[in-house]
C-alpha cells in the first residue's frame, strides 16, 4: 500500500529518472544533441527584432529564482531567521510579484544584505520594515500598510463576510414569511383527481 | 497553403458561430423545430472547422514552417518534437485558438448528449454558446491571427520560453482551459433558464454534470500548474498568490460554490436565483481571468505578448457577457418561482454558508487582485503579496473546512446539530491524534500549523467516516457493509473522495509552508551536506550540449544514516537562442517529504557551486490530494443518475414545492 501510494506521490520522482512524461521529452532531446554545439544565430538581422526584444523582457523577468547567497548568511542563526521572515514581506522591486527572499535581482540582494545590516544593528523586526517602508514606499511591503487607500482591502472582506451573512438570514427570515403567507397553489388536475379519490375513501359505508 | 486552409476554417467557424446563435435563439422563440435544430448541425460543423484550423496550426509548428510568424516566433527547429507540438498554444494566438477549440467542443458536446433537455431550452443554450464563439472567433481574426505570414522567411525561429519547455506545457493549458471554457455552459444554461423564466430541479441536474467537468478540469489544471511551478521555478514555491495564479483560483471558487448550490437545486428546488447569478458570475471570472492574463495588465510567464489593443478587446467581450448575463438576470429573475423551504440547520443550511464562505473567498481574491491595479491608476504603487493572503484566508478556510465535514451529516430540511456531533465524535478523536502526532514530531511552534493539521484531519476523517456512517460500518456485519457500500451512488462516493482530497492536500500546504527546512552553501566536487536527516555529496558537475540547451549538471549522492538512499541530478540550463537561463531542480521524493536541490551558479573563489537544498515535508501531499479531488469529480460524473434517468419536466415537481420546514 505504502509503495502504492509511494509511486502515486510522482509528482517529482519520474521527472527525474521513471520512464513518464519527462522520459518521452529525455528520450527526444537526443535528436540535436550533436547538433547543439554548431548554433547558428539564425534569428540575428531579422525583421522581427520587435518579437526578440519583448521576448528578452519576459526572459528578463522570469529569471530563476536563486535568492539568498551563502555568502549574505549571517553567523547568528536566530538573527539569520528574523532576516528571512523579514525578507518575506518586502517585495522586490523590479521582480513581478516576488519577495526578496525568493529573488536573485541585484536589488533583492541589496536589500537582503540591508535588512541584515539593520538587524545587527539591533533593529526590531518592525523597525526595519519601517526602515525599509520609508524609503521605498508602499509597493516594496508584501502586505499593505493600512492606510484610507486599502480600507477597502483590509476591511472589505470582513464587512462583505458580514453583509453576506445578514443577507443571508434576512433573506431567510423573509423567505419563511412569504412562504407562509402565501396561499397554496392551485391543484393540478390530477391531483384534484387524487384528491377526489382519497376522499371518496374515507366516506364510510362506501363499498371499497 | 495548409496555413490559408486553417485561417479559412476559422472565418467558416466563425460564420457557422453566427449560424449556431441566430437560428436557434430564433428558431426557439418561435417554437420552429427546423430552426432549432440548425443550430445542432452548427455546433457540430463549427467543431469541425475549428479543428481543422488547430491542425493547420499544428502542422506549421511540427514542420517548423518559419514561414509563419506564429512559429518563427515561438519555435526553432531543434526544439524537441513534445514542445513542438505543445508549443502550439504555448503563445497568445495560440492559446486561444485553444480557447475557441474547446468552447466548440463544449457546444458540441452539449448539442450530442443534451438528449433530455428540453428542446426550447437546448436551442437557447446552443446559441448563447454560439454567441460567446462569435466573439472569440472575431477577436482571433481580428487581432491575433495564429496564420499571419512572415516574409522573407527566416532560416530558423527564435524557440519557445525555455520555462515553458517542459511536459507541463503539454498538459497544464489544456486542462485549465477545458476548466475556463467549461463553465460556459453553466453560464449558457443560466442565461437560457432565464430567457425561458424557468427553472426547476431538472434544471439543476442537466447543468451539473458539465459544471463538474468544468471544475474537475480546473482542478486539474491548477494542480499541475502549480506542481511545475514548483519543480521548474527553483525554489519549491508551490503557489505565489501571482495575479496569473489568483486569475484561475477566482473561477475555481466560484465553480466550487456552484457545484454545491446545483446541488439544492436538484434536490430541493431551492437557491434557484442564486444559483443562476453564480453561473453567471463564475463564467465571468473565467472570462476575467482570460482578459488578465491576455491583455497585459500582468507582466509573466503566461502574459505570452503584451498587446494594449487585444486587452480592450477582451474586456470588451468580458463587459459584453458579464453584463448582458446580468442584465438578462435582473429582468429576469423575479420570474423564478421560490422553492423549498428548509431551517438554518440543515443540509441545504451547511451548502448555504459553503457558498458563502467560496464567495467571499472569491471576492478577496478579485480585491487583492484587482486593487494594486486600481491604485496604480490613482498613482498609488501597492503591493499584495503572500502576505496579505495568509493573513485573511485563514478567516474564511477554517469556517469552510469545519462546514465541510459537517454538511454531508445532515439531513435535508432540518438537523438537529446534538446529533450530528454525536455522530462525529470519531472524527473529532482522529483529528485529536492527528494533532498530537503532529505535536510530537514538531513540536507546539508554530500554532498555526497544528491549526492547519486539524483542518486538514477534520476534513480528511469527516469526509471517510461519513461513507463509514453511511454503510454503518462496525454497527452492522462487514459483508452487510460492503454491500452498502456497493449500493451507494457514485455521486456520495465522489463527495467522499473529494473531500478527502481537499484534507490531504491542506496536510501537504501546511506541511510544506510551517516545516520546511533550507540550507544554502557552497559546495566543492567531494563536499558534503546535511538537512532534516539526509546527508548529501557532490560527487561531479558535468557539462553538456543536449538539443536545444547547455547544462551544467551536478550529480550528488544522497544517504540517509549511512545507507545510500538516492542519487540526484541538478541542473542549470543555458538556452542559447532564447538567451535565457533556467535551473531543473533534482527532486528526491518519499510518500512524505521531498528532498529538494537546485545547483546555483560557479562560485568565484576557491570553486565550488552554490547549493540549495530543501526538505519539504509532506508536498506531495498537495498533488495527491488534488488528484484525488480529481478523482471524485469523475466519480461523481460517472453517476448514472446524472446521464439518465432525468425525470420529466412536465410532471409535477418531484418534492412539493412549497412544503414547510416543520
Amino acid at each position: 500500500m505504502r509503495e502504492w501510494l509511494g509511486r502515486l506521490s510522482l509528482p517529482s520522482s519520474p521527472r527525474k529518472r521513471g520512464p513518464s512524461i519527462s522520459g518521452v521529452s529525455r528520450d527526444m532531446t537526443h535528436i540535436g544533441a550533436d547538433r547543439a554545439s554548431r548554433w547558428v544565430p539564425a534569428f540575428a538581422g531579422m525583421t522581427v527584432v520587435k518579437a526578440v526584444a519583448v521576448f528578452t523582457f519576459i526572459a528578463v523577468l522570469s529569471l530563476p529564482a536563486l535568492a539568498v547567497m551563502p555568502d549574505e548568511k549571517l553567523s547568528d542563526p536566530a538573527l539569520e531567521a528574523r532576516a528571512r521572515e523579514i525578507s518575506k514581506e518586502l517585495r522586490c522591486l523590479v521582480c513581478q510579484n516576488q519577495s526578496i527572499d525568493d529573488s536573485n535581482a541585484d536589488l533583492a540582494r541589496d536589500l537582503r544584505v540591508l535588512v541584515r545590516e539593520r538587524l545587527v544593528a539591533g533593529d526590531s523586526n518592525d523597525q526595519v520594515l519601517n526602515y525599509v517602508h520609508d524609503r521605498y514606499g508602499d509597493f516594496v511591503l508584501l502586505r499593505p500598510p493600512v492606510t484610507g487607500y486599502t480600507a477597502l482591502l483590509w476591511g472589505g472582506p470582513f464587512v462583505l463576510l458580514a453583509l453576506a451573512g445578514i443577507g443571508t438570514a434576512l433573506y431567510m427570515r423573509q423567505r419563511r414569511r412569504d412562504v407562509e403567507t402565501m396561499p397554496a397553489p392551485a391543484l393540478t388536475a390530477d391531483e384534484e383527481a387524487r384528491l377526489a379519490d382519497l376522499l371518496n375513501e374515507d366516506k364510510p359505508g362506501d363499498g371499497r | 497553403m495548409i496555413p490559408e486552409i486553417g485561417h479559412y476554417a476559422l472565418v467558416l467557424a466563425l460564420l457557422l458561430a453566427v449560424v449556431q446563435s441566430v437560428m436557434p435563439l430564433v428558431g426557439a422563440a418561435r417554437r420552429d423545430v427546423a430552426w432549432m435544430e440548425t443550430g445542432r448541425m452548427a455546433a457540430f460543423a463549427q467543431l469541425a472547422a475549428i479543428a481543422i484550423s488547430f491542425a493547420a496550426l499544428m502542422q506549421a509548428h511540427v514542420v517548423s514552417d518559419f514561414s509563419v510568424l506564429n512559429v518563427v516566433n515561438n519555435s526553432h527547429s531543434l526544439k524537441p518534437m513534445l514542445y513542438k507540438v505543445a508549443g502550439v498554444w504555448g503563445n497568445h494566438e495560440g492559446s486561444m485558438l485553444l480557447w475557441v477549440f474547446m468552447l466548440a467542443l463544449f457546444g458540441a458536446a452539449v448539442a450530442g448528449f443534451g438528449r433530455n433537455i428540453p428542446p426550447t431550452l437546448k436551442a437557447r443554450v446552443l446559441g448563447v454558446q454560439g454567441l460567446i464563439g462569435v466573439g472569440f472567433l472575431l477577436f482571433i481574426l481580428l487581432t491575433s491571427n495564429p496564420f499571419a505570414r512572415i516574409l522573407p522567411a527566416p532560416l530558423d525561429g527564435n524557440d519557445l520560453n525555455p520555462l515553458l519547455q517542459d511536459p507541463g506545457l503539454a498538459f497544464h493549458p489544456p486542462f485549465l482551459y477545458m476548466g475556463y471554457v467549461g463553465f460556459s455552459v453553466a453560464f449558457s444554461f443560466a442565461v437560457g433558464a432565464l430567457i425561458e423564466g424557468r427553472v426547476d430541479p431538472a434544471w439543476g441536474r442537466w447543468v451539473r454534470p458539465w459544471t463538474l467537468l468544468a471544475w474537475t478540469s480546473l482542478t486539474m489544471g491548477i494542480a499541475m500548474g502549480s506542481w511545475w511551478a514548483y519543480y521548474e521555478l527553483g525554489w519549491g514555491g508551490w503557489w505565489m498568490w501571482d495575479p496569473v495564479e489568483n486569475a484561475s483560483l477566482m473561477p475555481w471558487l466560484a465553480g466550487t460554490a456552484l457545484l454545491h448550490s446545483a446541488i439544492v437545486v436538484e434536490k430541493r428546488d431551492a437557491l434557484k436565483t442564486w444559483t443562476i447569478l453564480l453561473a453567471i458570475l463564475t463564467f465571468s471570472l473565467s472570462l476575467l481571468g482570460t482578459f488578465l492574463v491576455r491583455s497585459g495588465v500582468l507582466t509573466s510567464v503566461h502574459a505570452f505578448a503584451v498587446d494594449p489593443q487585444r486587452g480592450v478587446a477582451v474586456l470588451g467581450l468580458l463587459i459584453l457577457a458579464t453584463g448582458g448575463g446580468l442584465l438578462l438576470f435582473a429582468l429576469r429573475a423575479h420570474a423564478l418561482k421560490i422553492g423549498g423551504l428548509f431551517a438554518p440547520l440543515s443540509r441545504e443550511g451547511a451548502l448555504v454558508l459553503n457558498n458563502l464562505l467560496l464567495s467571499v473567498s472569491a471576492a478577496v481574491v478579485l480585491i487583492g487582485t484587482l486593487m494594486p491595479l486600481l491604485l496604480d491608476a490613482f498613482g498609488h504603487k501597492i503591493s499584495v503579496g503572500a502576505p496579505y493572503y495568509n493573513f485573511i484566508t485563514p478567516f474564511l478556510t477554517i469556517p469552510l473546512i469545519l462546514v465541510m465535514a459537517l454538511g454531508p451529516f445532515m439531513p435535508w430540511k432540518r438537523a438537529d446539530l446534538p446529533g450530528v456531533l454525536s455522530r462525529l465524535w470519531v472524527v473529532a478523536l482522529l483529528t485529536l491524534v492527528s494533532v498530537m502526532l503532529a505535536l510530537w514530531l514538531a513540536g507546539v511552534k508554530p500554532v498555526m500549523a497544528l491549526v492547519g493539521i486539524a483542518m486538514a484531519a477534520w476534513a480528511g476523517f469527516g469526509a471517510l467516516w461519513e461513507v463509514a456512517d453511511r454503510v454503518k460500518l462496525f454497527r452492522v456485519p462487514l459483508r452487510d457493509s460492503l454491500s452498502r457500500a456497493k449500493g451507494l451512488p457514485l455521486g456520495a462516493w465522489g463527495t467522499a473522495v473529494a473531500h478527502a482530497g481537499m484534507g490531504i492536500a491542506i496536510a501537504g500546504m501546511v506541511g510544506t509552508t510551517f516545516w520546511l527546512a533550507e540550507d544554502v552553501r557552497v559546495m566543492k566536487l567531494g563536499d558534503k551536506a546535511s538537512i532534516a536527516g539526509y546527508e548529501l555529496v557532490l560527487d561531479r558537475v558535468e557539462d553538456l550540449n543536449i538539443a536545444n540547451y547547455r547544462t551544467e549538471m551536478g550529480h550528488f549522492s544522497v544517504s540517509r544514516d549511512g545507507a545510500p538512499v538516492a542519487r540526484m541530478k541538478a541542473e542549470r540550463r543555458w538556452y542559447p537562442v532564447a538567451k535565457m537561463q533556467t535551473t531543473e531542480a533534482a527532486i528526491h521524493t518519499t510518500f512524505y517529504s521531498d528532498l529538494y536541490v537546485v545547483l546555483g551558479e560557479e562560485s568565484g573563489a576557491g570553486g565550488g557551486w552554490v547549493v540549495r537544498l530543501y526538505h519539504h515535508p509532506l508536498v506531495p501531499w498537495i498533488w495527491i490530494g488534488s488528484l484525488i479531488m480529481v478523482l471524485g469529480g469523475c466519480l461523481s460524473l460517472s453517476d448514472r443518475r446524472l446521464r439518465v434517468g432525468v425525470p420529466a419536466r412536465r410532471t409535477a415537481p418531484v418534492a412539493p414545492a412549497l412544503q414547510p420546514a416543520e
